[in-house]
């Protein structure tokens, strides 16, 4: 009877997921879809603990009260800039999450073994089977990779560490003997008579070459492929779930959330998959040029950049200020400039006053603008700016000719021409946002740096192309106030 | 674990993901963070075999694992969904006016 209330409260739970994840396809119903997942989340909780009955609670208790106390402080304190870093963050700890209840498992089967040792045997024979012995090295390989990539993602994301990629020489060797040495390893911990003290040390050893792999595998991609590294990550944070689920399937006590970790943990990592794959597109690249690294590091400090430069005009202000007057349409295109600048305000400030004087304001963004899916979505929303005046690259990109002003905030490689324009640039073939096609363009940038792919942006010499070389925010908040003189 | 076990939880895992892709693919770009953010706290679902993993007062080595492991699965629930909810909120907002 227990047993029965316990699983349907699992299989309400997991219906909360499901019809949650849905309402999220919707900005109006997001925020109920997201609550409905909550509360299966509370639901999948409670019939835990009716399911563990009487039990000693110190430990459990401990652990709900420190988790829930850092993770309320860290959703009210980040910044929405920071967004990033905070999901690359939950990410590691999904991951870490799911190989400790692996590991605690593994340690309190492993005893059984342990106490046997008169017998030769392996865990495919004894710790639930060869099934619970792969899901628990799969776990643990998973896992590992998802905490410790997560972790370098997340300082370079915050700056703690420089975003350049680092290449090692040979890194695709030791990537690919790290990973047979695990798969050795793993298949020797669950499958060979090495007795108890060997297959307990090879178990180990999985965890930390998988901890040095997640290392070896973020620390050679730059900056702005975090979109793609994040979205994986977040992939992999669900498939360790899932099998930390197969772990639990063939454990003694413990197991009746088996298959809330197999579903959940399919539906996080699904939608990993799919973001993935959507930044890829967006960058015309594979996933697997993206994850060898290294892409952009010829240019970026290289001091001879500004030189290459020809025809740039520079204007003020005032000057840019000037055209945005009586404007009939202009499209802000914003980059990640603007979350490093802060300028979302700024922007929201600049759309008000458009607004008032008729002229018709909209917003182009590119999918792997920022460094994370949607990432300037939230930023615009934070200043109030409405959804719908935001467009996906495909929706708008026929509009820019047809628009007075483009303003271009903090972008750079998503708005080259030379993406169409030249079959030899290493951005080739990648899909941009056309603001070349507007009337005109102003754009806002510190210098002429290069961007991320770390060559020269053909846009910045058109004729109709203005430069005004400022921080984001401070350039905006000029042209308000330049505004406001004229008007 | 026994075959047919194994196999229940493949059809499950299997038909989650399938189930999973037609669901997230109508997920509009607007709400691929607050998505992203969302599918964190899902994975704090781990929560539940955690919580199985400390039920004694020991100070034994399962057990600190599984309070470390209780302890980030909570961070992930309560931060994600928090978060979530403070930027959903924000998207909300503007068509109020």
């Amino acid at each position: 009877m227990i047993d029965f209330l316990v699983h349907a409260l699992y299989l309400i739970g997991a219906g909360c997921f499901v019809f949650g994840i849905k309402k999220m396809s919707r900005v109006r119903t997001a925020q109920r879809g997201n609550r409905l997942a909550a509360a299966g989340m509370l639901l999948a909780t409670v019939a835990t603990f009716i399911a563990l009955g009487n039990v000693n609670y110190t430990w459990i208790l401990a652990g709900l009260i420190v988790g829930g106390t850092i993770g309320a402080i860290l959703a009210k304190r980040v910044e929405m800039t920071s967004m990033p870093e905070l999901v690359a963050l939950f990410n590691g700890l999904g991951g870490a999450a799911s190989f400790f209840v692996a590991l605690s498992m593994f340690g309190s089967l492993y005893w059984d073994m342990l106490r046997d040792e008169s017998v030769e045997i392996t865990i495919a024979e004894t710790i639930g089977g060869a099934s619970t012995g792969v899901a628990l090295a799969l776990s643990l390989l998973v896992g590992g990779i998802t905490l410790s990539g997560s972790v370098i993602a997340f300082a370079k994301l915050s700056g703690k560490m420089k975003g350049a990629p680092i290449i090692l020489p040979a890194r695709h060797a030791i990537n690919l003997a790290a990973f047979a040495a695990m798969i050795v390893f793993g298949g020797l911990a669950v499958f060979a008579t090495t007795g108890a003290v060997i297959t307990g040390i090879l178990m180990y050893a999985v965890l930390f070459i998988s901890l040095a792999l997640g290392v070896l595998l973020v620390i050679p991609i730059g900056g702005a492929d975090m979109p793609v590294v994040i979205s994986l990550l977040n992939s992999y944070s669900g498939i360790a779930a899932a099998m930390t689920g197969f772990v639990l399937l063939g454990a003694r006590s413990g197991s009746e959330g088996a298959l809330m970790l197999i579903v959940c943990g399919a539906l996080v990592g699904a939608a990993g998959i799919i973001l993935t794959g959507l930044m890829c597109k967006a960058m015309n690249r594979s996933l697997l040029n993206v994850l060898t690294g290294g892409f952009g590091d010829t240019g970026g400090s290289s001091s001879g950049d500004n030189s290459d430069y020809e025809n740039v005009t520079s204007y003020s202000a005032e000057e840019a200020a000037m055209l945005l007057d009586g404007a009939p349409q202009v499209i802000i295109v914003p980059g990640y400039g603007l979350a490093v600048a802060q300028a979302q305000h700024a922007i929201a400030e600049l759309d008000a006053l458009l607004e008032k004087n008729d002229t018709v304001v909209k917003y182009a963004v590119h999918p792997v603008a920022g460094r994370m899916p949607g990432h300037m979505n939230v930023l615009l929303a934070e200043a109030n700016i409405s959804y719908d005046k935001l467009f996906d690259m495909d929706e708008i990109n026929g509009e820019f000719k047809n628009t007075t002003v483009a303003i271009v905030v903090g972008a750079n490689d998503v708005v080259n021409p030379a993406a169409t324009n030249d079959p030899n640039s290493p951005i080739a073939g990648m899909p941009i946002l056309n603001c070349h096609e507007a009337q005109n363009v102003i754009v806002i940038k510190r210098s002429l740096s290069p961007g991320y792919a770390g060559i020269k942006n053909e846009l910045f010499e058109y004729p109709n192309t203005m430069m005004v070389f400022d921080d984001a925010k401070k350039a905006i908040q000029e042209m308000v106030k330049e505004l406001k003189e004229l008007g | 674990m026994g075959s047919l076990m194994l196999i229940a939880g493949l059809y499950v895992f299997v038909l989650a993901l399938f189930l999973g892709v037609e669901l997230i693919t109508k997920v509009p770009p607007t709400l691929h963070t607050p998505l992203m953010s969302g599918a964190n706290a899902i994975s704090g679902i781990t929560i539940v075999g955690a919580l199985a993993c400390a039920t004694s007062a020991a100070f034994s080595g399962s057990n600190i694992l599984g309070f470390l492991a209780i302890v980030l699965a909570t961070i992930n629930c309560v931060g994600g969904f928090a978060v979530t909810d403070r930027m959903l909120k924000m998207f909300a907002a503007p068509s109020k006016k």
